[in-house]
């Protein structure tokens, strides 16, 4: 089989999974629009999800996660694509801090993403094509809003938390923005409330990078049976830079070659850290949709909570009663922690139940799916003084 | 820290500021440490409280249990807080590691209805005789550190702390003075008494009449 061959293989499984995903799915037609902030409304859609765990007969113990750019659904269960592990399997299961024997778990894939719910890479009922470009520009309030509708179908009036990292961390954030009345605590981890100008220039490189390939085929490559691998493959190289801190990549990689003694003096992937990005974006590639890519970190470069509420963050949560967990890590310079010190100024200056724990680590904005004892302590202690608050023990 | 007696198995200082805060209050305690004093409150007095706490360890231990903190310090971070958030602001060993402890003690009376403060009293007979007879910056239970080494930047003493006061116009509602074993003297003495021998003291200061009537934020 051709390189080529594979690569149709591998399409044709994840258009699979854009439409007939591996995973719970719901089905909304016109009578539950979904309104967007772009002023579009899309009167068909579909939200798929995981569950684990079950959910209590006074329904209080639903804990929503929320996944990050490149995440999904399939947070604690083998990865139907991939056959790995769940991205978040250290922190979600059984005894683990968002414990499943003790709480019901959602993960819904968020709006505009590859892996069932509505996105790029889904069908368009209104022409039988992949929407391509054609689907509306989502924002992370959408994407929000899709999940409520979701919670609103399982019957879970309040969720016993929203939890998240990254671009995760701003859904939950504008979930207790949203509806405070909704989210008893509220977990975002290693995130801002607004997208810096540094991380919409990371974000643009990716873009172009895919953008740039031919095969993007000005975002009609699915329907030409193209993919554009290179280009996408080229901005997960990129933005993987940006997970990691240079302590962490040095350590793991150094300057050490790649399966030879000496460097070849050409430029072939000589180096092990070369290598390394090398495989992360052809492997992501299998995975992912391009045009996902481009939606999902448009999607976060947009947000911005402050602005959303006359340009004071601490507006966007008034009057909340959600009581907050903010975490960020020492060597996550993508969402430093000062962008978590200012979420939890305005938090505090609301006069709302916030905590604020920064942690020491090498392992850069990624921290937050790594082994992080600290976090797991942290998350397993807020979220039982949460439950307890809330009567389940 | 300060080095107190237990009794049923409960610091000393953690019971006496205990017994200084109603019931089902609103409270920070600033510099909080691993959050031994917001527990004990939280279980013995029901109260709703909150800690900021310098060291990341100490944060983490105490979100881990559960409780409400944010990583921060009191020279820093009081002014984020709304006016009168708080029924009770503790700061407990604190104050003379400050950096600017006047603005402090004002941030806390703004955030709070109430202030409760303890301190080493630097005036105290040991620390008075230490200095007169030996020539050296005094290392007792209640200051354990070198001149080299300590945190402890703003010296006070019992009555420099009631000058201050005076100054901010804050009402001294209870003082308590503390021997060397972390015990109240009993005795009432005149500021003078207490100042030669409390090697702590315990304040618990509120705002003018007129500043504690209006409404929270």
């Amino acid at each position: 089989m051709t390189a080529k061959d594979n690569g149709r293989i591998e399409t044709a499984r994840t258009r699979h999974e854009a439409d007939r995903p591996s995973s719970a799915l719901v089905l909304f037609g016109p009578d539950t629009p979904l309104k967007l902030d772009s002023g579009a409304t899309l009167d068909r859609w579909q939200v798929a999800y995981q569950t684990y765990g079950t959910l209590n007969a006074e329904r209080t113990n639903a804990v929503l996660v929320c996944h990050a750019l490149t995440g999904d659904q399939h947070v604690a269960n083998v990865h139907p694509l991939t056959g790995k592990p769940g991205w978040w399997s250290r922190m979600v299961g059984p005894g683990k801090p968002v414990d499943t024997d003790r709480y019901f778990v959602i993960c819904p894939n968020v709006l505009g993403g590859c892996m069932g719910t509505t996105g790029p890479a889904s069908t368009n009922p209104d022409t039988g094509q992949p929407y391509g470009l054609d689907l509306p520009l989502v924002t992370i309030p959408d994407m929000v809003r899709a999940q409520a509708i979701l919670l609103d179908h399982l019957g879970i009036e309040t969720a016993l938390a929203v939890v998240g990292g990254s671009m995760g961390g701003m859904q939950v954030l504008q979930w207790a923005a949203a509806y405070p009345e909704r989210v008893f605590a509220a977990i975002p981890i290693a995130c801002g409330a607004r997208h810096s100008s540094q991380n919409i220039a990371f974000h643009e490189v990716g873009r172009q990078a895919v953008m740039a390939d031919p095969d993007w085929a000005k975002g009609k490559y699915l329907a030409e049976g193209k993919s554009p691998r290179k280009g996408l493959a080229v901005a997960r190289m990129a933005a993987h830079i940006t997970y990691m801190s240079d302590k962490s990549l040095h350590a793991k990689f150094g300057r050490q070659l790649q399966d030879r003694e000496a460097p070849t003096f050409g430029f072939d992937a000589d180096f092990q850290i070369e290598s390394y990005l090398r495989h992360q974006g052809v492997t992501f590639v299998e995975r992912f949709d391009a045009n996902a890519y481009l939606y999902m970190t448009r999607a976060m470069d947009y947000f911005d909570l402050a602005a959303a509420h006359g340009g004071r963050l601490s507006e966007a949560f008034k009057g909340s009663r959600t009581r907050f967990c903010i975490v960020s890590f020492t060597s996550d310079w993508l969402f430093p922690t000062e962008d978590s010190k200012v979420i939890t100024r305005a938090l505090i200056a609301s006069g709302g139940n916030v905590s604020f724990v920064e942690i020491d680590t090498d392992g850069g904005h990624d921290a937050f799916l790594l082994d992080e004892p600290e976090l797991f302590a942290t998350v397993d202690g807020f979220l039982r003084a949460a439950a307890h608050a809330r009567g389940i023990h | 820290m300060l080095e107190t007696t237990r009794r049923n198995g409960v610091r000393a200082d953690l019971r006496l500021i205990g017994d200084l805060i109603a019931p089902n209050s609103r409270v920070l305690d600033i510099g909080c440490g691993n959050g031994e004093l917001l527990q004990f409150l939280q279980e013995t007095r029901g109260v709703d409280g909150r800690g900021i706490e310098l060291s990341q360890k100490g944060v983490n231990e105490c979100v881990a249990r559960g409780l409400s903190v944010i990583q921060g310090d009191a020279d820093r971070d009081l002014v984020h807080y709304p006016d009168n958030a708080f029924d009770y602001v503790i700061l407990s060993q604190t104050l003379q590691a400050t950096f600017r402890p006047r603005e402090v003690l004002e941030q806390m009376m703004r955030i709070g209805r109430r202030a409760v403060v303890s301190f080493p009293n630097f005036a105290h007979w040991r620390i008075r005789g230490a200095l007169l007879l030996r020539g050296r910056m005094p290392v007792t239970k209640a200051l354990p550190h070198s001149w080299y080494d300590t945190p402890n930047i703003h010296f006070f003493t019992l009555r420099d702390f009631v000058d201050l006061c005076g100054e901010l116009k804050v009402t001294i509602e209870q003082s308590v003075a503390l021997d060397r074993r972390g015990e109240k003297i009993a005795f009432r003495g005149p500021w003078w008494f207490w100042n030669l021998f409390g090697a702590q003291a315990v304040f618990v200061l509120s705002q003018p009449s007129a500043r504690r009537d209006s409404p929270s934020s």
